[in-house]
């Protein structure tokens, strides 16, 4: 295997996002991430200003404060960091089912 | 009296009344043994103690989750994070760590994860994010009861219909309440937005949260009346009481159905005077609530959201989709879009903020707009743009303070509407543009902003501050800023009859037209229309309905007479309980304070 391709698999990639639901991260949006998250095998960081939590964790989840409004840059990083991001992304895009 | 008689004040978060026997949440603690393990042996057996308490959890919260109340589908996913929690490796793993490590028993273990969790949880500022320490606690409750040996289910013992007090409800507490058996709940802590106030809400079951004293105060067995609109309960209550509150019980059943039933007719009062009633809404999804709630309007769409929390600003196709979504959901029904209404200092980071020492009166709004001009031309494109289709969007230009301001923007407003004739885009030529009335100065030029104008709306939030130079969040002086001070009713006054003279209409869209006991103020002050937050709606309208607006118009006249607000309120109290006596049976008459007293606890 060359470097390239070493390189490859480590992949990271990173989103902004921004919380459009009405109650920001609340423990079944939490729930929906952590849940998500654990079926990569990539790192997942949710990176709010200066905090970093842990995507697999929804006590980390949880203890980043985000409101309605915040913006949320979502790090993945490992062999499957491209799906990761995209399957992440998709909660964003549909605000975590509410309406 | 029973010498036991007594009332508690919580906060009501779902309304109705019910009467019935206490039952009370065994709340004992479960105590805690203080000793180390002293051979590796203990040390394996206490975690897979631990282990094995953990797994009978998960089992408990995956039983409860198969057999949820399907009013309840909501709680499930509030189920899926406990049994999130209860893997999370600050929970577990820490615990397992402590135990092996520190060789704690897994009691002690536990609760040490447990509290370094609530700190993390207790320092943060969101008041939402604060109250997920109960869903940590409650599952860690679950595992202490496992590990203690204690039955999961303290609900178990309900034989009769019951009032359920406890000092929180988590959602696997509620799921395994029968609901059958349920009157009410009443709980020492939570705010609004705490799982029990949802859920009440959801099921419609009267419920008080944050009635601090409740455990303490109330045994099982004990009399109760609670009754959710006010937030009141009364322990072992008088025969009297029992009897006023059945009556009162059955009255606000029939009241509240009513009111929603009626809610998408229109408002016209006893003498045959119609006000249009609209809905204030900053996201796209609000407009479902807008007009569920009967709102024949959007009186005003808040445009800021998309600009915040951003690396750059939203794109002229960003804006386009959005208003164009706005425009078509709410049609033929109008939408009013409010400019930009932004502090210079919350331009986000495709700006740099400015510093301001006094936002308040600094860059922002119309102001910021006209300064960033390209900015300002790509909302206005957008907006246009977005009026093509379904020609319902009207214009209003937050915090004028003068008519070159307002001739600075129709202008701008006339050079993208040249751009676009240029470029072929088609928009609503006669889209109406309105003007905010906020400042004073404003109000003191009325008749010249009238002769440019196609309609007023006043934002009495700004109107107040500025008039009355208070900072409603600045504690020390949020008990001045009044509604009822009689500067600002003059102002509207003279804001209405100047318009009025001019022949366009005027809309009042701060929080003060959303408050239901406002009602004969602002319809004796001749307002064309009122927008509010949808959930208001349907007791303004059934307000409205109710009133006289010759009656009205001669309480003002009066009112305006009265040289306090305090004197004023107590008239508009004397006014309102004539008018609508039920308001005053059902709901709290304290609603009339000033809404920013200093005392009031916020939750």
């Amino acid at each position: 295997m060359g470097w390239m391709a070493l390189a490859d698999q480590v992949a990271e990639i990173e989103q902004e996002f921004i919380v459009t639901n009405q109650l920001g991260f609340h423990a079944r949006v939490a729930a929906q991430i952590v849940k998500t998250a654990s079926r990569f095998r990539s790192d997942i960081w949710l990176i709010k200003d200066e905090t970093t939590v842990n995507g697999k964790s929804i006590l980390d989840v949880l203890s980043l404060q985000c409101p309605k409004g915040a913006t949320v840059k979502v790090l993945t990083r490992g062999e499957d960091a491209e799906d990761a991001l995209k399957a992440v992304a998709e909660l964003f895009q549909n605000k975590f089912g509410e309406s | 009296m029973d010498p036991r008689s007594r009332t508690l004040k919580g906060f009501g978060v779902s309304p109705g009344i019910a009467i019935g026997k206490a039952f009370l949440v065994d709340a004992r603690h479960i105590p805690i043994p203080f000793y180390t393990l002293s051979t590796d042996e203990q040390v394996a057996r206490e975690c897979a103690r631990f282990e094995e308490a953990v797994t009978e959890v998960e089992r408990d919260l995956e039983t409860i989750k198969q057999s949820i109340h399907p009013d309840l589908k909501e709680q499930v996913h509030i189920l899926e994070a406990h049994q999130l929690i209860l893997r999370d490796r600050l929970l577990y793993d820490q615990t397992l760590d402590l135990i092996r490590r520190e060789r704690l028993n897994a009691l002690w273990a536990l609760k040490r994860s447990l509290n370094k969790i609530t700190e993390i949880f207790q320092s943060m500022e969101d008041e939402y994010v604060r109250n997920r320490v109960t869903d940590v606690s409650s599952v860690g409750e679950r595992i202490m009861n496992r590990l203690a040996g204690r039955k999961a289910n303290a609900f178990d013992e309900i034989r009769e219909r019951v009032i359920i007090v406890a000092q929180d409800i988590s959602p696997a507490d509620a799921a395994q309440i029968q609901l059958e058996k349920t009157l009410g709940f009443i709980t020492d802590m939570g705010g609004r937005t705490s799982h029990t106030s949802i859920m009440a809400g959801a099921l419609g079951i009267p419920a008080i949260v944050g009635a601090e004293q409740a455990t303490r105060t109330i045994r099982t067995g004990d009399l109760l009346i609670l009754d959710g609109s006010s937030g009141t309960v009364v322990v072992n209550p008088t025969e009297e009481q029992i009897g006023d509150y059945y009556e009162l019980q059955d009255a606000l059943e029939t009241y509240l159905k009513e009111i929603s039933r009626k809610a998408h007719l229109p408002a016209c009062t006893l003498d045959g005077h119609k006000i249009n009633v609209e809905a204030n809404i900053e996201l796209l999804e609000e407009v479902v609530a807008a007009k569920d709630h009967g709102a024949e309007a959007v009186g005003l769409y808040r445009t800021e959201f998309s600009y915040m929390n951003r690396r750059l600003p939203p794109t002229e196709e960003d804006l386009y989709n959005e208003y164009r979504e706005l425009a078509e959901l709410m049609a033929p029904l109008p939408v009013t879009m409010r400019t930009l209404d932004l502090g210079a200092e919350k331009m986000g980071r495709w700006h740099p903020g400015i510093e301001q020492q006094n936002p308040a009166l600094g860059l922002r709004a119309i102001r910021l707009c006209l300064h960033h001009v390209d900015l300002f031309k790509v909302q206005l494109r957008a907006i246009l743009r977005a009026s093509a289709a379904t020609r319902n969007i009207r214009l209003m230009f937050p915090l004028i303070s003068g008519v070159g301001e307002l001739q600075r923007s129709k202008a701008i407003l006339e050079e993208v509407k040249s751009e676009l004739r240029r470029e072929g885009r088609d928009f609503d030529d006669k889209m109406s543009v309105g003007v905010m009335i906020e400042v004073p100065s404003a109000v003191a030029v009325a008749d010249m902003l009238a002769e440019e104008a196609d309609f007023f709306s006043i934002g009495t939030n700004d109107l107040i501050q500025y008039t009355l130079a208070i900072d409603r969040v600045n504690e020390h002086v949020a008990h001045l800023f009044d509604p009822l001070h009689p500067a600002v009713l003059r102002l509207i006054r003279q804001v209405v009859s100047t318009a009025h003279k001019a022949g366009i209409p005027v809309t009042v869209c701060g929080e003060m037209a959303g408050e239901p006991l406002y009602v004969p103020m602002l319809l004796g002050l001749e307002l064309d229309s009122l927008s509010m937050n949808p959930q208001a709606i349907p007791r303004v309208k059934n307000l409205l309905r109710r009133a006289q607006l010759s009656d009205c118009r001669r309480f003002v006249a009066e009112a305006l007479t009265m040289r306090t607000a305090a004197e004023i309120r107590e008239a508009l109290q004397d006014m309102v309980l004539r008018v609508f006596p039920e308001e005053f049976k059902f709901f709290d008459p304290e609603a009339l304070q000033p809404k920013y007293r200093s005392s009031e606890p916020y939750v």
